[in-house]
């Protein structure tokens, strides 16, 4: 609690003290209206001060003014205890509201305690202690276990293990070694790290999360929206239905101060706070929820969307897929006149592959997993188009290999290869004109794929559709195997831009469409789409960029998550709207018809503005299943 | 350019949104939204006149939740 929240506990604590002495002696005692106004003091002095001062510089339908009139009025008209009780209540429901908001910004904000202080800078092999900002490219810093790590960049020495919980929602700690690179952020746990930087402090991973989170809430959501325009227009019109209550009907019926304590308790319900107070509270709860989680929302408007998601268009390539070629099959030939053992070809494969960084050569190497020894290759070609040709020193003797794909065997006058069942690219591998088998090369699913396509089914997601650049016939592979209902290839970025421009032409009204991607290539479409989802956000500034929710992980499930949070989110600020207006119009017509006292009206008030922050509150928390 | 301040202990919901409506009336302003959860006014401002509209938006504030601190982010 602030200095000032305590303050007011005592106030109201001496107020409440007084209310109940004046209640006991009321009627024994003739001048217990001291008492009363000793309590009304206690608990409100400042209100009127605020009213006027307020009305001063030009503002007039503050609740201070509204609780001012209100109180006086009922005092006017004998009801002083009452005047006494609305005043009390009134600011224990704003404590309540301060403190509940203060709370939830906290948490917020220890959520996101990602920020670091300082850098130990390596100075000529002196340790310093900087700001992160005054640490440039190609320096070297220090960190050591306990601190947060400052910059993005790679472990020079040592190793450690990581924790990243603040920045991807993952408990498990990640273990780090020398070569490998390292996120600002993160909390280093065991060992010392030296460290080189390699961006500067603007743009690293800590600060582009910091300006995303910090900005947030700037995008409203049209709940928001509303209820702002609502109490826009609520608070006027109540108070034009007070002064008509307080002078039309006595002209007809008589007994003024009836009439006039009815307008008093119309003002005091008029106050709009308890309405605008729980919806923004709810969606902040709501982007905090899913930021424990690892999926970042760069809007409330977006948790929304999320909530309305009926179509989701995955990219396939580094979202449903790890992005990485993997060696899947080695199939020596089975017929040829020379047979291999799967090990032997992939070690001519390997060595054919020994000088080519393409992703497909690297896989090979990969597979292989051996050391290679280089003076075992010579004369290599690449073939464009169709693959490469070396010069291999294989059982002691150079033989001419090729490796490439269908045409570069066919060239060669080489018949019946083999047809893989597994897809992915094929890469045949032949000595002189000799068929020697193949190797399937394809790109692995995601562990979590197929169970987060399921769970979204499961959810609700009415259509789900994957865009590739790859083939037709690959795409449609993996997709069955994930089990998508559509597939569509062979896209360029372009392509997949007009694709989901036809898809939000087709999808049904009121909901949104999702666009799932990694970043890299994407940001046309990701920011197309109702929703731009980025995964693996983490060391992606692109991603980072260009979405409108970034997944830090590389799981597709946590989009799961993500929409049950925005559910539960938007629900509760259903609930809220409905309840809060509910019951201020409930209590104005039976205050207007004389059923209701000036009780009602402060439950109308501050009871709905309390329950509706606890409801609020409920946003924040949300456990995984 | 973008402008951005914190209202410290800003406490009151329909305050911040009669602040942000307010700003967004001032003249050099193209748009502004203003956070009541993180205290955060984002003011879009045109080129050159950054100093007179933060000093609007100031008394606007001011006039509005006095109890509120005005602080200049960048």
């Amino acid at each position: 609690m602030t200095k000032k929240q305590k303050k007011m506990v005592k106030r109201l604590i001496v107020s409440a003290v007084l209310l109940a002495a004046g209640m006991i002696l009321e009627g024994k005692w003739n001048v217990v209206w001291v008492l009363f106004l000793l309590s009304y003091l206690a608990a409100g002095y400042d209100i009127p001060l605020k009213a006027l001062r307020n009305i001063r510089k030009g503002q007039v339908f503050d609740e201070n003014f509204l609780m001012t009139v209100a109180t006086f009025g009922a005092v006017a008209v004998g009801e002083l205890e009452e005047a006494v009780a609305v005043m009390l209540f009134y600011q224990v429901g704003e404590l309540f509201n301060s403190y509940a908001v203060g709370k939830s910004r906290e948490s917020i904000a220890a959520l996101m305690d990602i920020n670091p202080e300082y850098a130990n800078l390596l100075r000529d092999g002196r340790e310093e202690q900087v700001d992160p900002y005054e640490v440039e490219v190609g320096d070297v810093i220090l960190v050591k276990p306990g601190e947060k790590v400052p910059l993005d960049g790679v472990v020079l020495k040592g190793n450690s293990s990581l924790d990243t919980k603040a920045l991807t929602g993952e408990a498990m700690p990640v273990d780090i070694q020398q070569g490998e690179t390292i996120v600002s952020g993160s909390i280093n746990l065991t060992g010392v790290l030296e460290v080189e930087v390699t961006r500067l402090f603007d743009d690293s991973t800590v600060a582009k999360i910091l300006e995303l989170v910090e900005n947030a809430s700037s995008r409203k959501a049209k709940a928001e929206n509303f209820i702002t325009r609502f109490a826009r227009v609520y608070t006027p019109i109540v108070v034009i239905l007070a002064v008509i209550l307080a002078v039309v009907p006595p002209l007809f019926l008589g007994g003024f101060s009836v009439w006039l304590y009815r307008a008093c308790s119309f003002l005091v319900v008029s106050c709009p706070c308890a309405l605008v107070i729980s919806v923004p509270l709810s969606f902040f709860g709501g982007l905090g929820a899913a930021s424990r989680q690892g999926v970042l929302l760069k809007g409330s408007n977006y948790l929304e969307a999320v909530a309305n998601l009926d179509t989701l268009v995955f990219d396939k390539t580094g979202t449903l897929t790890t992005g990485k070629f993997q060696v899947s099959q080695v199939i020596p030939a089975e017929h040829g006149e020379e047979s291999l053992a799967a090990e032997k070809l992939l070690e001519v494969a390997a060595y054919a592959e020994c000088h080519s960084n393409h992703p497909i050569a690297l896989s090979v190497r990969e597979a292989y997993g051996r050391e290679m020894d280089p003076s075992r290759v010579r004369e290599t070609r690449e073939l464009a188009g169709k693959g490469i040709c070396a010069s291999v020193m294989v059982d002691g003797a150079w033989t001419e290999v090729y490796l490439g794909n269908r045409r570069l065997m066919e060239e060669l006058g080489i018949e019946n290869m083999q047809e893989p069942s597994a897809m992915g690219t094929t890469l045949f591998a032949a000595r002189g004109q000799n068929y020697l088998g193949c190797l399937v090369i394809s790109d692995t699913i995601r562990e979590d794929t197929r169970k987060a396509v399921a769970d979204l089914k499961r959810q609700g997601i009415s259509r789900m559709v994957m865009l590739t650049g790859d083939r037709e016939e690959i795409g449609r592979a993996v997709a069955e195997e994930i089990g998508l209902d559509e597939s569509y290839g062979g896209l360029l970025p372009a392509d997949k831009v007009t694709k989901v421009e036809e898809l939000l032409r087709t999808k049904q009204e009121g909901t949104s469409l999702g666009f799932v991607g990694d970043g890299i290539n994407d940001a046309p479409v990701l920011s197309r789409a109702d929703v731009g989802i980025a995964m693996g956000g983490i060391g992606s500034d692109a991603a980072v960029e260009a979405a409108d929710m970034v997944i830090m992980t590389d799981e597709p499930s946590k989009i799961i998550d993500a929409i049950a949070i925005a559910r539960k989110t938007v629900g509760i600020v259903k609930q809220n709207i409905v309840f809060a207006i509910g019951v201020k119009v409930l209590v104005l017509i039976l205050t207007a018809m004389g059923y209701a006292t000036m009780w009602a009206a402060v439950f109308a008030d501050v009871g709905v503005s309390v329950l509706a922050i606890l409801n609020a509150m409920r946003a924040l928390r949300y456990k995984r299943q | 350019m973008k402008k951005i301040v914190k209202l410290e202990g800003l406490c009151c919901a329909n305050c911040a949104a009669k602040i942000e409506e307010g700003v967004k009336k001032l003249p050099g302003i193209q748009d502004a939204t203003l956070s009541f959860m993180t205290q955060r006014l984002v003011m879009e401002i045109e080129d050159g006149r950054e100093e007179e509209v933060v000093e609007a938006a100031r008394k606007v504030a001011d006039k509005i939740e006095p109890e509120a601190e005005f602080r200049v982010i960048r």
